[in-house]
């Protein structure tokens, strides 16, 4: 079985430990976690996680049961076969000097990225999108030199109007 | 009228019917013992070691199907718990473990006797819960037993801050859960019983492997009729041992790295495999690739998790055993297998399960089958880990239901003499013996205080061979013979006994265990033999480490002592 990038979503308790309930069950299980992504939803004290995982599909089934398995889970869904809108976010610090600001802001309104800050050596660009775009952006200001990057792993919903 | 955590503890446990907590006093849980003595319905037993608290609610547990109880101070007293919770956890035993922490002002700052019990057990507890607000407590208990004894089975932790259990608020037990992410699926399927009926209709050569799933569920009735419905050979894991008459005829015994010759080639040979509340232990399996070859597998548990997490599964029923046989006891065809079970009986006279070999030592496999014939299988037998253990689960016939009690998964040794203490405890009309290695028993020998305060009938068979026996067997096996750190010095275990006030005999020879068994039974109270053994007796068959199950192997067939017992 071929190892492929999964993208789960589930809606945990918002309550202490419940982050690190979920980590540990990766670790324990030798499951990998490329990213994870946590925030408020649409009900009061449960949060949405979003876990992007690297296996083959049992492993994720297994990943999917263990979690689900969790007191503080109410509900989880590997949604990666599903039509699905996924974006992230990232602030890139790159290197600017007077002779490649004017080209960078060019790549950077090609992309419809924002600058957010602006400094004598450096500008700070703001891009939200999938995984690719933000890669492309990253791979195009590279050769200008990127001194700082966060970025904050997927999220996802699925498409339509079901929940 | 305002009552203080401590109370409330108290009363919530009351409400969900403990009768006995095993643990340990100290400085973080002072106010808890502190109110015992208002309620003197919640019988404390005051171990020795927290270990001993956790191994002794766990054995509780499994014979009462309730969950037990234990408590221990923070720091220290928690951490001792770890190997009992974990034992418990792998073994799906309900059980709450309460745990005293340090004062709320104080966690984090690495108080005195602060450890964060709450990190530390969470891969190890079904769920587990640090209390922060008085008015929190009732509700957590209330769900803390909710979990631990409902679905799968397992440990909760609850862990009270010491200011907490002196706060005080009303006391109101709550009526309700509100628990939206704790869901037990207890039905099978229809389609997938219709699926699994199919497969069991259709089969030629099946076999069941038997886990204690169908003894949590108390599903004995169920099961037999099952098994005895469609003509099913019936082998076990080592926890399913005491699900199914073991003198059945359709019984073979073990599966599994000991299990019986039969056994291993039954479910080698099959062409169906029907695994039922069992999780393929690599004991049970040997190598998984090489499991059951020809075999299509139903694989029925209450756990979905447990589906296709170490072999692949055609017909999954997720449900509750009880349930889920019953369902299926409708629709499966009454079935003969003349063939498949004639060929099952050629094994069984192949490789014979009971045979003791004739030797002028004293042998582990006459002594346990002979507590077997002194009890005639009417006892309850709570074993160590190692030889002992697999002796007990091959040479004593477990013809009563839940009689085998056992660290099967967690293999904690030391688990025997606690847990026997338990188990006699919640069930004070059985006859308890517990099976010890010599090794393990000093793991928990001060348990023998606890048993003598308590005045707890447990009988004691310690199989001594003066080694950590089975790392001894592995060793001469696999590591030419090299005894390295397993030869122990023992002590006079009859003169340790005699220092607890509990009496003791040592046998040597054969023609004194039969006496010896009957003293201890006539005995009223506690009483421990201490059995010396042939040093270097190996259990047999095994399985190497890795191989398939058609890998079991044993020495040349000896001459033989009673033949078929």
């Amino acid at each position: 079985m071929t190892s492929t990038k999964h993208t789960i979503v589930a809606l945990v308790e918002d309550k202490p430990g419940v982050l690190n309930r979920i980590a540990s069950l990766f670790r324990r299980r030798s499951f990998n976690i490329q990213s994870l992504a946590v925030g408020g939803s649409e009900h009061p004290g449960l949060s949405r996680m979003t876990i992007v995982a690297v296996g083959n599909s049992a492993q994720i089934e297994q990943v999917r049961k263990q979690l689900d398995k969790l007191i503080n889970v109410i509900k989880v869904s590997d949604i990666t076969e599903e039509n699905m809108v996924t974006r992230e976010l990232a602030l890139i610090k790159v290197k600017a000097t007077a002779s490649t600001r004017s080209e960078i802001m060019q790549i950077v309104g090609i992309f419809r990225a924002n600058i957010v800050d602006v400094a004598p050596g450096s500008l700070t660009v703001e891009v939200t999108g999938d995984e690719n775009k933000v890669n492309s952006l990253l791979g195009l200001l590279h050769d200008f030199g990127v001194k700082e990057l966060s970025r904050t792993g997927r999220i996802a919903l699925t498409r339509g109007s079901s929940s | 009228m305002k009552k203080t955590g401590a109370q409330i503890l108290c009363e919530s446990l009351i409400k969900e019917e403990v009768e006995i907590i095993f643990g340990i006093i100290g400085g973080a849980v002072l106010p808890i013992y502190d109110t015992f003595p208002q309620y003197p319905q919640l019988r404390h037993i005051l171990v020795r070691h927290e270990q001993g608290a956790a191994h002794a609610a766990d054995g509780y547990a499994r014979v009462t199907h309730k969950a037990g109880v234990c408590i221990a101070t923070s720091g220290p007293g928690a951490t001792n718990l770890v190997t009992g919770i974990a034992c418990a956890y792998m073994d799906s035993a309900p059980m709450v473990a309460i745990t005293g922490q340090v004062a709320k002002s104080f966690i984090g700052k690495d108080a005195f006797q602060e450890t964060d019990i709450t990190g530390i057990t969470l891969p190890i507890t079904k769920h587990n819960y640090l209390v922060t607000d008085v008015a929190e407590l009732a509700k957590t208990v209330k769900e803390a037993f909710h979990i631990a004894q409902t679905g799968r089975p397992g440990p909760v932790l609850i862990d009270i801050p010491r200011d907490v259990q002196q706060e005080q608020t009303d006391f109101v037990y709550p009526d309700k859960l509100d628990l939206p992410g704790y869901k037990v699926v207890s039905r099978g399927h229809p389609a997938q019983i219709k699926k699994a009926a199919k497969l069991i209709n259709e089969s030629e050569q099946p076999v069941i492997v038997a886990g204690r799933g169908i003894i949590i569920s108390q599903a004995y009735d169920e099961f037999k009729e099952f098994a005895e419905k469609a003509q099913l050979p019936v082998t076990h894991t080592l926890l399913g041992l005491g699900c199914f008459p073991g003198n059945h005829i359709l019984d073979l015994g073990m599966l599994g790295m000991h299990g019986t010759g039969c056994a291993n080639m039954a479910v080698q040979n099959a062409d169906l495999l029907i695994a039922i509340g069992m999780r393929f232990d690599d004991r049970a399996t040997g190598n998984t690739r090489e499991f059951a070859p020809n075999a299509r597998v139903i694989h029925i548990d209450i756990d979905p998790a447990e589906i296709g997490k170490n072999i692949p599964v055609d017909v999954p029923v997720v449900g509750d055993t009880k349930s889920v046989l019953a369902a299926l006891n409708e629709v499966i065809d009454r079935r003969e297998h003349v063939d498949w079970l004639s060929q099952i009986e050629q094994w069984r006279y192949e490789y014979p399960s009971l045979e003791i070999r004739h030797s002028d030592e004293l042998l582990p496999q006459y002594i346990i089958h002979q507590i077997y014939k002194a009890t005639k299988g009417d006892a309850l037998v709570v074993t160590g880990v190692g030889q002992n253990q697999m002796w007990a689960a091959r040479y004593f016939v477990y013809t009563k239901p839940n009689s085998l009690i056992s660290g099967g998964g967690l293999g904690p040794m030391g688990f025997e003499l606690p847990a026997a203490m338990g188990v006699k405890a919640g069930r004070p009309e059985e006859v308890a013996w517990c099976i010890a290695g010599d090794g393990g028993f000093q793991m928990t020998i001060q348990e023998l205080a606890t048993i003598r305060q308590e005045n707890i009938a447990v009988k004691i068979a310690i199989i001594n061979n003066g080694y950590l026996g089975m790392v001894r067997q592995w060793q001469e096996l696999f590591y030419e013979r090299r005894y390295v750190d397993t030869k122990l010095w023992n002590p006079d275990f009859v003169k340790i006994a005699e220092a607890y006030d509990i009496p003791g005999i040592r046998v040597k020879r054969r023609e004194e265990v039969i006496p010896a068994i009957q003293k201890a039974m006539e005995y009223p109270g506690p009483f421990l033999i201490d059995f010396l053994i042939e040093p270097e007796e190996n259990i047999y068959p095994i399985v190497p480490p890795g191989e398939s199950l058609a890998k079991f192997f044993e020495p040349a067939k000896p001459e033989v002592l009673e033949g078929k017992l």
